[in-house]
């Protein structure tokens, strides 16, 4: 699991860079520290042997619920109701009324 | 009718008799949530929106209902309070962040639509940790609530404003959330009774997400039947929710009627080492023999992977957070980072800028670590782990209850800390869930009770933990345990 050495500062920077987060320079050796606290605790799920033991998504397959393949348990595909646009629209923070405005999308 | 001494029965009761008008119950609780509720540093800082102008129209509907004779549903005039991660029509969702700051949701969460349907009036929104993310709330953008037993100490998190607002007699009852004790460390911080339902049993439909294989909505009250009859009205079905769960709804009022006589109650070794303190040990030790005398037959379980259910939640809810928390990005609701002076902002840069503003700290962590967790190459080594982890501890659970009715134990290892007292190192905070996490994870049903109190005056709670789904065993044990205090 968690290699001797932990969590470098450049690892730091790239998860921060795949979640969308920019952190401050102050920010980075103080994550760094809590990310290497925090996945040193979760290590010692290594003393476990897990061979053969079924990955636990969701509760409802520990009761012994079937997968649903058949559709019986669906509803009915019919169009419903749904929030007004106008309604949703007015909580963005930019919008023409119709679309969600954002930046420009291509870098170049 | 003395506020604070209110409980669900007696407003409505009060209400169809017309002693009082419900009108009247709320603006006596709008009262003292103005004199003591203030986010002023002093006072309790439990609310942090108040939805008067909903609250009185719905006190109007049922004063007239009741002038009329009309039947009332089982919550009718009943002041309840909502934690800000539900939605609610009218009133902003912050779920205590910055980036959500003034959001105002189109539509109402089930639960809440549930509420107002039985009656009761909704009086705003209430603090919490940010995006439910803390043990004490003291992670809330908008400051940290204070402890009504002891202004100086945290009311637990991360449902504090919800535990703190029935502690204070804000509110007759409220709504929480609960991820990995979110509901029952605060009740047992605040002296109050919190329900964390079975996994499905109420819908999560207008619930801002943290994690969703473990995210659940549940009552607090002042007392077990208080709380039976909160869960009566939200528990059920709803095709809003492909999450919950069409098992009958059970009569968890009309279970409080049979005794516990005969009952098993299991008592998990795991859940009394080193690190419980002496005098909630004490406490619960005297629960126990309440409950022998009346007649349960108590005995000594093995939950022999409790000490790995911290390290499971604190990756599988990291990993889920990290990806449900994509959405807050400055597009569709909330805040937007202005584009520097320069005026040259990209995509990217928006969304970058606009989550290092709008998160606070212990969101980012969550976020980097669950990140972490399910980037390439730790996939396999962390989360899948951690899954496979949480099948073995759900079996624990589910190997226990073929002997016993119920599980008791702890449900904090400490009565609640001083603000501040642990903010600094974020992995002694997360080591404070270790009695909640487990029950999480398996997603059976647990609640607590208040059982006593330390010398010092602060409130102990205890954790009943029940079957999938078998809240009525559950809350008959509360009940026990309740009535043996008084």
């Amino acid at each position: 699991m968690a290699d001797s050495a932990g969590v470098s500062m450049d690892e730091v920077l790239r998860v921060a860079e795949l979640a969308n987060l920019d952190l401050t320079a102050d920010e980075v050796p103080r994550m760094q520290r809590d990310l290497n606290a925090i996945l040193g605790h979760i290590a010692q799920l290594n003393e476990l042997d897990t061979a053969g033991v079924p990955a636990m998504a969701q509760v409802g397959e520990m009761l012994g619920a079937e997968i649903e393949s058949t559709g019986a348990s669906l509803r009915a595909d019919a169009e419903r109701v749904s929030l007004g646009r106008a309604a949703v629209m007015v909580a963005a923070p930019e919008t023409d009324g119709r679309f969600f405005k954002v930046p420009k999308v291509i870098e170049r | 009718m003395e506020l604070g001494g209110m409980t669900i029965d007696s407003v409505r009761a009060a209400v169809a008799s017309g002693k009082t008008t419900a009108t009247a119950i709320a603006e006596e609780h709008y009262g003292r949530i103005a004199a003591e509720d203030g986010p002023d540093g002093k006072g309790i800082n439990s609310f942090l929106a108040l939805s008067r102008e909903r609250a009185m129209a719905q006190a109007a509907k049922i004063d007239a209902m009741a002038a009329k004779g009309d039947a009332l549903g089982p919550l009718a005039g009943v002041p309840v309070g909502i934690k800000d991660v539900l939605t609610m029509k009218g009133s902003p969702a912050t779920a205590s962040s910055l980036i959500l700051k003034g959001y105002m949701p189109p539509y109402d969460a089930t639960a809440v639509t549930r509420l107002e349907a039985a009656g009761a009036v909704l009086l705003g929104k209430l603090n919490c940790d940010e995006f439910a993310m803390g043990s004490s709330n003291e992670n809330s953008a908008y400051g940290p609530v204070r402890n009504p037993r002891a202004l100086d100490r945290v009311p637990g998190g991360s449902s504090g404003g919800s535990a703190a607002a029935v502690a204070a007699g804000f509110a007759v009852a409220s709504l929480g959330s609960d991820t990995g004790g979110s509901i029952r460390q605060p009740a047992a911080f605040c002296g109050v009774v919190g329900v964390l339902p079975t996994y499905g049993r109420v819908s999560r439909y207008g619930l801002i997400a943290f994690a969703s294989s473990l995210d659940r909505v549940g009552p607090f009250a002042t007392n077990v039947r208080d709380a039976a009859t909160m869960l009566g009205v939200l528990a059920g079905q709803d095709a809003k929710d492909a999450t919950s769960s069409d098992r009958p709804v059970g009569d968890y009022v009309g279970a409080l009627e049979k005794p516990v006589k005969g009952l098993r109650i299991g008592v998990p070794a795991e859940y009394f080492g080193e690190g419980l303190d002496a005098e909630i040990r004490a406490a619960i030790e005297h629960t126990l023999d309440g409950l022998r005398s009346a007649g349960c037959e108590v005995k000594t379980i093995a939950l022999p992977h409790t000490k790995y259910a911290i390290p499971v939640y604190y990756v599988i809810a990291t990993a889920e957070a990290s990806a449900n928390l994509a959405r807050f990005d400055g597009v569709r609701f909330g805040l937007r980072a202005a584009a520097d002076k320069a005026g040259a902002q990209t995509l990217s840069e928006m969304y970058r800028e606009t989550r290092d503003q709008g998160f606070g700290a212990e969101v980012k962590r969550r976020i980097l670590l669950g990140t972490y967790v399910l980037s390439a190459g730790y996939y396999d080594a962390y989360y899948r782990k951690a899954q496979q982890v949480r099948t073995l501890l759900t079996r624990d659970f589910l190997a226990a209850f073929a002997e016993v009715d119920a599980i008791v134990a702890p449900i904090t290892p400490t009565p609640p800390w001083k603000l501040g007292e642990k903010t600094a190192d974020p992995l002694q905070m997360y080591l404070e869930d270790i009695y909640s996490v487990a029950a999480s994870l398996a997603g059976i049903c647990a609640m607590s009770v208040p059982c006593g109190e330390t010398a010092a005056g602060l409130p102990i709670g205890v954790q009943i933990m029940g079957r999938h789904f078998n809240e009525e065993t559950m809350l008959r044990v509360g009940l026990a345990i309740e009535t043996a205090q008084r």
